[in-house]
This record gives structure tokens, sequence and C-alpha cells, in this order.
């Protein structure tokens, strides 16, 4: 019953141009939340120790995953029915389950790191790590 | 248009995996190990709604990102809670504040 | 009144996931959510000595708080992206801890701001003990905001107007 009422009230032609401004918008979220993501991954590979790994991960994994699922949500709207409603509110539920998750989760993960006496690095291990690689690189 | 933008997106996502997964096997210390596999878990949500999309069946892998999502939450807590050596609450209150140890700067 | 509140919470949600609107599924949403909200209706709301007023303005402040946030998310992935991917970038990398005390007082503040501060450029929460933050940052400029405390001002805005009334007076 709702279905129809909805379907009523809401009923718009499927290939009106408003349905490709709104797919156009959706393929650009995925695409940008998709160069965050490489952020994100190359970051994990080259910072230097887990602390700063975890600003790349608990930053970025929460933007890209953020963006990537509205943007699919909002490719797969096609009409206004209550199906396609509801659909769209259970993506933007598991992105706001992200958004709240991801970083107490990284939180977690780092109180535990730091009372299980993983020390963060400082000023003069970062020295010596870059002297180290500018020898490297020299030889 | 929508499969092809699907499977795009679902192809560069494997491969933007591969260096996290390196980090997985190489990774020095138990919890870099323990953060990229939460880093993979929270992309095979986007991926399941991805499946959905080439299968049609949308509705019904959405509910199973969902499910996904809070495992890999819960999953991150609970080896968090088992690397951490917990001090009860009511210690905790007695002497608030100051980390055990002091930090260099 | 409360357990009304959480009641038609959970069945809104039930709705939401289940998608099925025939009487069946709408009427074991009802019983299931009859059941949760006997069994456990004082998780929800904490404080219950707030008025609904309090509640609603709370709520509308809230959701002007976010789109600031996603602002600052925003910029906290493009400087990741940058410390990542450029060779200059890299050299910044200085990382530090530095303690902080605030003045909120209760925990649902208190766990907002933590996140707030996790999802802003360059810094991450890493230790909370009572009033005490322990915050690890990652380059040397970026801690300013943090330091001079807009964050916690506008966590405190939303939530414990009052603290910062007082606050002021005392300035």
């Amino acid at each position: 019953m709702i279905d129809t009422l909805a379907s009523a009230v809401l009923a718009e032609p499927v290939n009106s141009p408003g349905w490709f401004l709104v797919h156009a918008i959706g393929v650009s979220m995925g695409i940008v939340g998709l160069i965050f993501f490489l952020g994100t991954a190359v970051g994990v590979v080259r910072f230097p120790d887990f602390y700063t790994r975890m600003h790349a991960a608990g930053k970025g994994d929460t933007l890209s995953t953020m963006l990537m699922l509205t943007g699919f949500g909002l490719v797969m709207m096609e009409d206004f029915s209550a199906n396609s409603w509801l659909l769209l509110l259970k993506i933007l539920g598991i992105v706001l389950f992200i958004f709240i998750t991801t970083p107490t989760s990284s939180h977690a993960l780092m109180r535990a790191a730091f009372e299980d006496d993983e020390m963060p690095l400082g000023e003069e291990d970062l020295n010596k790590l870059r002297k180290r690689r500018a020898k490297s690189k020299s030889k | 248009m929508k499969e092809w933008f699907a499977i795009i997106m679902g192809a560069s996502l494997l491969v933007l995996m591969i260096p996290i997964l390196y980090r997985i096997i190489v990774g020095p210390t138990g919890f870099d190990r323990i953060l990229c596999a939460n880093v993979i878990g929270t992309k095979t949500a986007v991926i399941l709604v991805i499946i959905g999309t080439l299968f049609d069946r949308v509705d019904m892998f959405v509910d199973f990102a969902i499910a996904y999502a809070l495992l890999n939450f819960v999953g991150a807590i609970v080896v968090s809670r088992y690397f951490n050596r917990t001090v009860p609450l009511q210690e905790m209150e007695k002497d608030k504040a100051k980390p055990r140890r002091r930090l260099k700067a | 009144m409360y357990p009304i509140v959480v009641f038609f919470l959970l069945l809104s949600n039930w709705i939401v996931f289940s998608g099925k609107f025939d009487a069946f599924h709408l009427g074991l949403g009802v019983v299931s959510s009859l059941f949760i909200t006997w069994i456990s209706q004082d998780f929800l709301f904490h404080d219950r000595s707030k008025t609904w007023e309090e509640r609603m303005r709370e709520a509308g402040a809230f959701l002007q708080y976010i789109p600031w946030l996603i602002v600052e998310i925003i910029k906290a992935n493009l400087h990741v992206f940058k410390l990542a991917m450029t060779r200059t970038g890299y050299e910044e990398v200085a990382p530090r801890i530095v303690t902080i005390k605030t003045y909120l007082k209760t925990d649902f503040a208190k766990f907002v701001f933590a996140n707030s501060i996790t999802l802003t450029p360059g810094t991450i929460t890493m230790l909370i003990r009572g009033d005490v933050f322990h915050v690890h940052t990652m380059s040397q400029f970026l801690e300013d905001d943090l330091m001079e405390g807009a964050i916690e001002r506008k966590v405190a805005e939303v939530f414990e107007p009052d603290v910062l009334k007082r606050k002021k007076i005392k300035r």
C-alpha cells in the first residue's frame, strides 16, 4: 500500500536529466573515495612506525569508505519508490555506523598498543632514520 | 554503465588492497597486522555492496555488509582488549592521570 | 516517557532494516521492540535529569556540528595524502605526544571530543585518563588548532553550554 502511495506521490519519468546528474555525483564520489584510499594504502606502507600508520589508516579509511558507499547508494537509485528509498536509508545506516566506529576502534587499538609498551618514535629516532636513509642512498 | 562502474571500482579496490596485504604479512608488530586487517574488513563491506550491484540483489547484500561491518568492529575491539593489560575501573579512578612511564618529549 | 521513545526508535530501526510493510512483519517488529524495551530500556539516555527542550537543542546543535566536522575530515585526508605521496611532505613527519587537560564533564561529550580529535588533521587520541587526554600528533604546526582549544569549544557549545558560560565569567 505504502509503495503504491509513494510512487503515486513521487512519480517521475526515469530517464529525465535529473537522474544523470545524480548518477554523475555518485560516480565522482566513488572516484574521489578511491583516490583517498590510494593515499591510505601508500601511507600504510611508507610511514615509519605503528602510530603514524594509524594516522593514515584511521582517517583515510573513514572518509573513503563513507564516500564510496554514499556514491554507490546514489548510483543505485533509479526511481522514487519506497524500496529504493529504503535501500538508500540502509546504505546511509552503514555509513553512519562506520563514521562512528572507525575512530573508536582506532582509538582502542592505539590505547592497547600504548599500554603494551610499544614506544612511539621520538625526534632522535627519526633523525637516525633519515641519516641511515641518506647514507644508503649515497652508496 | 552501472555494471562497468561496479566492476572497475571493485577491481581497483582489490589492487589497492595489495599494499595493505603486504603490511599484514611483513608488519613488524601484531598491532600493524590487526590494523590492516581492520582496514581490509571495512573495505570488504564496500565490496559486498559492489557484488550486490552485479547480481542485482542489493537489498540482500546490504544486510551482509551491515553484519560484516559490525563483526569487523567487534573483532578490532576484542583483539585490542586481548593485548591490553587492563586496569580495573576502581583502581583507575584511584590513581587518575599519569601514564605509567614518562615519555620522551 | 523514556521507554516510549526507546520503543519508537527501535521500531523505526526495525522498519528500515526489514523493509516489509505487511501485518505479520510489523507485528513481529512490535513484539520484539517491546521485549527489547522491557529488558534494556535504561541503557539509552544515560542522564535522565535533562529536560526535553535541552535534548532538542542539543540535537539541533549537533546537526550543525556535523558539516564542520566533515570539512575537517576532508582536510585531514588531504593532509595524509600529501604526507604519503610527496617527498617534501614525507620529510615533514615529526611525531610527538601532547598532553591536554579538558574541562568537559560528561562521558558522551568526551567521546565526541576524542573522536573529533581523531578525525581532524594530524592528530589522533591515544589515551584518556579522567580529564587528561594524550594526543599523538603528526607534524608540528598542526597542534595549534588543538592547543588553543577550537575543537573543545565547539564540543562544549553543543553539549555543555553552562560550563562555557562559567569559564567566560572567570576570564
